[in-house]
């Protein structure tokens, strides 16, 4: 059973060229239906027809990086594929594997034609011939929502093609995918060739995360002036954020960068509890301590500065009740059971990782432990075909670095504290526990301290 | 010209041939997977990194040329 927040809808406000948020989720249904054709055209206007330099100019000018977690520079990726010589494709990478993560699925589900407005701008861009849009088999809503969609879209010049497949984490990977739709295992493949020189069909291929193309639908309208109105001068626009855990309004809000995290967590309904840490960036994300957190503001600066990235735009509460060390070990054991299969030391190396993880939490090792896991994830970084082992390590270091003090107290007092229950699917907690004390929580305020730096 | 060795990871069963012809450049992790070393092959190694090459029964290591 997935577990998602709910999603949440900006109050849908008239809309007079977007000049404040909500943006991408402008006039969106609060009943949940997907936006029509005429509605669409209604709030942001008709498909514009920029040449394919103007387009990619504006996009360079925008300062538009994708979002789907590589967070890589938009315009370099439509340049190096347009540069190809041989007709190129355009995959929208709607796999959205990150169990925490719903954004990709509002905007297809709801807004389906801002992506593909997106994906035909960047198709145009390019030279492409063919569109095609891939969706794990469980999008339901965004598979539906899509074929309503691409059914009315007379105009666009190049054909929409719908691919669904299996929706393991690694299977949205950018060489999975196109290993998947070229008709291999959806598993990731040894780069090079990278997909923008060989992809789909042997075609140089841009792929892109739904938000990133719903974003170039909008610059193209409105300009990179205006894009550029809101965040910050290194970190321009605005951005869906999946925020979920200790929050009382979980779901998908879209800010502006540089809000500060205090105002976002508030825009999710405020916290439910004390903060001990935020998960930023999702699983192959970084623990940022509360107290270093709540002075962050969304935007790279903010979040290079303690070591972390957005991301795809996720965001975990971890309340003072739950236990850190927990869940980090769930959430690297579902990484570990996540691994492809195909590379020894993402196979090995996480689970090793994993099971000592989960000791730890249980009351097993202290310090050498730790020294040997940190030995483990620098070994493994850069080991694998794709980037799997390398998110999940930097997952693991940062919870060493954040709960690691909390390892000897679990090995004194045993940790009952209940789960916090973060989404990972097919995984629930490896036992269930009781509510109860959680070592280097509440009544253990040295320890405590130390934590949330 | 400076040379490096790359690892197909994928196609990497650990078989170890590697780390026996050229412990200079590559050792083991704990579940016998060679770790590479980042820097450029030196000109006296480039010959055994050549044959260890040529030995990994899986093709899976890889002499660039840069």
């Amino acid at each position: 059973m997935i577990r998602r927040g709910r999603e949440q809808v900006a109050a849908p406000a008239p809309v007079e060229g977007h000049h404040s948020l909500p943006r991408l989720l402008a006039g969106m249904d609060p009943g949940g239906a997907p936006m029509s054709l005429a509605e669409h055209e209604r709030i942001h206007g008709p498909l514009p027809q920029p040449s394919p330099l103007e387009l990619i100019e504006a996009v360079e000018m925008s300062g538009l990086r994708g979002r789907g977690g590589a967070d890589f520079p938009t315009a370099r990726k439509l340049r190096a594929v347009a540069a190809g010589r041989r007709p190129s494709a355009v995959v929208v990478n709607g796999s959205e594997t990150e169990p925490a993560s719903a954004k990709d699925r509002l905007l297809l589900s709801r807004l389906p034609h801002l992506v593909l407005d997106g994906a035909m701008l960047a198709a145009m861009a390019v030279g492409a011939r063919e569109v095609v849009v891939k969706l794990g088999d469980g999008a339901v809503g965004s598979f539906d929502a899509l074929e309503g969609a691409v059914a009315v879209r007379a105009a666009d010049p190049v054909g929409i093609r719908l691919v669904t497949g299996p929706e393991g984490y690694v299977a949205g990977e950018e060489s999975a995918v196109v290993h998947h739709l070229n008709g291999g295992a959806p598993l990731p493949t040894f780069v090079p060739p990278r997909p923008f020189e060989r992809g789909y069909r042997g075609r140089p291929t841009l792929i892109q995360n739904p938000e990133t193309l719903a974003q170039i639908a909008l610059v193209a309208r409105f300009g990179a002036s205006w894009y550029r109105e809101l965040g910050t001068r290194a970190d321009p626009g605005s951005a869906l954020v999946t925020i979920s855990g200790a929050v009382s309004e979980p779901g998908v809000y879209e800010l502006a960068f540089g809000t500060p995290m205090t105002d976002l967590l508030d825009a999710a309904g405020g916290s439910t509890e004390p903060l001990q840490a935020l998960l930023v960036g999702g699983y192959f994300g970084t623990w940022v301590g509360s107290r270093r957190a709540l002075g962050l503001r969304l935007a790279r600066e903010d979040l290079r500065s303690v070591g972390c990235s957005l991301g795809s735009g996720v965001i975990i509460a971890l309340g003072e009740s739950s236990c850190g060390l927990h869940e980090s070990a769930y959430v690297i054991d579902y990484l570990a059971r996540q691994s492809a299969g195909q590379c020894g030391p993402c196979v090995f190396g996480l689970r090793a990782i994993a099971d000592a993880v989960l000791a730890m939490a249980d009351g097993v090792g202290g310090a050498r432990e730790r020294d040997r896991v940190l030995r483990w994830t620098s070994e493994v970084r850069g080991r694998g075909a794709c980037h799997h082992p390398d998110g999940a390590v930097r997952f693991v270091e940062s919870a060493m670095d954040v709960f690691g003090d909390e390892i000897e107290a679990h090995a004194r007092v045993r940790c009952t504290a209940p789960p916090a229950g973060l989404p990972l699917d097919g995984g629930a907690p490896a036992r269930p526990r009781r509510a109860g004390l959680r070592p280097g929580g509440r009544g253990a305020g040295r320890l405590r301290g130390a934590a949330r730096r | 010209m400076s040379r490096r060795l790359r690892v197909n990871p994928i196609a990497c069963e650990g078989h170890g041939l590697c780390v026996e012809l050229l412990p200079e450049l590559i050792r083991l992790d704990d579940w016998g997977y060679p770790i590479l070393d980042d820097a450029a092959v030196p000109p006296e190694l480039v010959g055994l990194a050549r044959r260890a090459v040529d030995a990994c029964p899986t093709l899976a290591l890889i002499l660039d040329d840069e």
